[in-house]
């Protein structure tokens, strides 16, 4: 079970996409995992054959549990299918619990103490053995079930069935990230008025003749103006973990999407920096539309070394982000609108928006963070140029 | 195609982009993008899909003539009549 995201503890295997004995390839998609973000595709890192599922369907488990054993190719074969020898014994999966009521441990603290280390107190409501009993009987999975305000899930609280939208848990994660990133990251803010008449004149000349599936949107014009930026400022791509940053020498750039009332997600669009506008715009479309549907991939989780956050045309003329640990920047880029604007001297009108960089202290300053907005500014410039 | 099949159309097409809005609800004389919350990777992706159904261009140049629903609806129907 994969951690994507530092709010992540636990999830659930919802889907087995091929069966034992196949053959997998690096990069090949085997599960679905369901976490409060929702259903992400699971990967395989290596190739190899999947000899055998360690987690049935179902079964909630914590971060870092095996979820299935590949024999990678080389190691030593298990018997062939016509060799009647037994199989090598499975890994022995603990055997279900039974629903037992929970002994009241010391993992579960009395509710009205702070929980500064716990994002998600409210998920280890302590339920009462009728209600484990009753969950377990059909098949609920107590994380979904709201528990009282006391913190208790009682028998009629199962009974009347787990919340209908992923709302909660999608607001639970988004919580627990942006509490843990202010509570860690000492945020510095810029901001930075740029004139974006060469992308709209260069988005409009592009889109002039082509058919609505080829055509560009400002949004990939900024994704290759942030990577363009990161070539010559690399300390505001990457992580902070365990008190050292780490960079990427990759753009994995984390785009914000908004999810209709459900919240928010920023899923990585990979590599960046090497990829055409073309190329770029289809993948954002792709990324878009899996994210609303809720199927985005493990690593398009974990795996982004920045966010952009654009506001669109219906925003306001700028934002301030919230870092997404362990990330340590986020660009934002406000709405564009006409304004008065100062150019050879004269005062003329232009789309102009406000760029707006929130940065870690602990990895950059405020010098460097300027010179970086400055950067993606004139990479707006000459839109052609990307 | 009749304009009510054009509707038909255009309705099912916003409410694949737009799940959560109840048509009921919308002003049709009113700005489509508000009152569909949809941005501009959205809108795109309705221009995408209208073009493909009604086998139109639908330029950027027109954008300013699909700004409502009425707007768009008359748009498609003197477009593809």
């Amino acid at each position: 079970m994969p951690s994507l995201g530092a709010d992540m503890e636990a999830g659930t295997l919802v889907e087995q996409l091929i069966s034992p004995g196949t053959e997998v390839h690096r990069g090949d998609i085997i599960a679905v995992v369901e976490t409060q973000k929702g259903a992400i595709e699971i990967e395989v890192f290596e190739d190899g054959r999947l000899e055998d599922w360690l987690v049935n369907l179902g079964e909630k488990v914590p971060v870092g549990t095996p979820l299935a054993m590949i024999r990678a190719q080389g190691e030593p074969e298990t018997p062939q299918p016509q060799d009647p020898v037994p199989k090598p014994p499975r890994p022995e999966a603990p055997p279900r619990p039974e629903p037992l009521p929970q002994p009241p441990g010391p993992e579960l603290p009395p509710p009205d103490l702070p929980q500064p280390e716990q994002p998600f107190p409210e998920l280890r409501a302590r339920a009462s053995p009728a209600a484990r009993r009753l969950a377990a009987q059909s098949g609920i999975d107590l994380g979904r079930i709201s528990a009282r305000a006391d913190g208790t899930i009682r028998y009629a609280d199962v009974q009347a069935g787990p919340r209908q939208s992923g709302m909660p848990d999608m607001r639970r994660a988004i919580a627990a990230a942006m509490a843990r990133s202010k509570r860690e990251i000492p945020h510095y803010y810029l901001l930075h008025q740029s004139d974006l008449s060469a992308v709209e004149e260069f988005v409009a000349r592009t889109n002039a003749d082509r058919a609505p599936e080829e055509r560009l949107s400002p949004a990939a014009i900024y994704l290759k103006a942030v990577a363009g930026a990161l070539r010559k400022y690399p300390e505001f791509s990457g992580s902070y973990v365990d008190g050292a940053f780490i960079p990427s020498d990759a753009a994995h750039i984390g785009l914000a999407i908004n999810l209709r009332g459900k919240g928010l997600v920023a899923p990585a669009l990979f590599d960046v920096g090497t990829k055409d506008l073309d190329t770029l715009m289809s993948e954002m479309r792709d990324l878009i539309a899996r994210t609303r549907a809720g199927r985005f991939k493990a690593r398009e989780l974990s795996d982004a070394t920045i966010t952009l956050t654009s506001l669109g045309d219906r925003g306001v003329d700028g934002l301030y982000g919230v870092i997404y640990p362990p990330q340590t920047a986020i660009v934002g880029i406000g709405t564009p609108r006409p304004a008065p604007w100062v150019a050879d001297g004269a005062v003329v009108a232009r789309p102009v928006t406000t760029l707006t960089l929130a940065a870690d202290h602990r990895v950059s300053d405020g010098h460097r963070g300027a010179l970086f907005l400055r950067a993606i500014d004139t990479h707006l410039q000459t839109p052609e140029a990307l | 195609m009749t304009q009510e099949e054009i509707e038909t159309a255009l309705i099912a097409e916003l409410s694949r982009i737009a799940p959560d809005i109840d048509l009921e609800d919308v002003d049709r004389g009113h700005d489509l993008r508000e009152e569909f919350d949809i941005d501009s990777i959205d809108f795109l992706n309705l221009v995408t899909a209208l073009g493909k159904r009604f086998g139109l261009d639908m330029p950027e140049a027109d954008y300013p003539q699909m700004d409502t629903f009425d707007h768009l609806h008359a748009y498609l129907v003197a477009k593809s009549g």
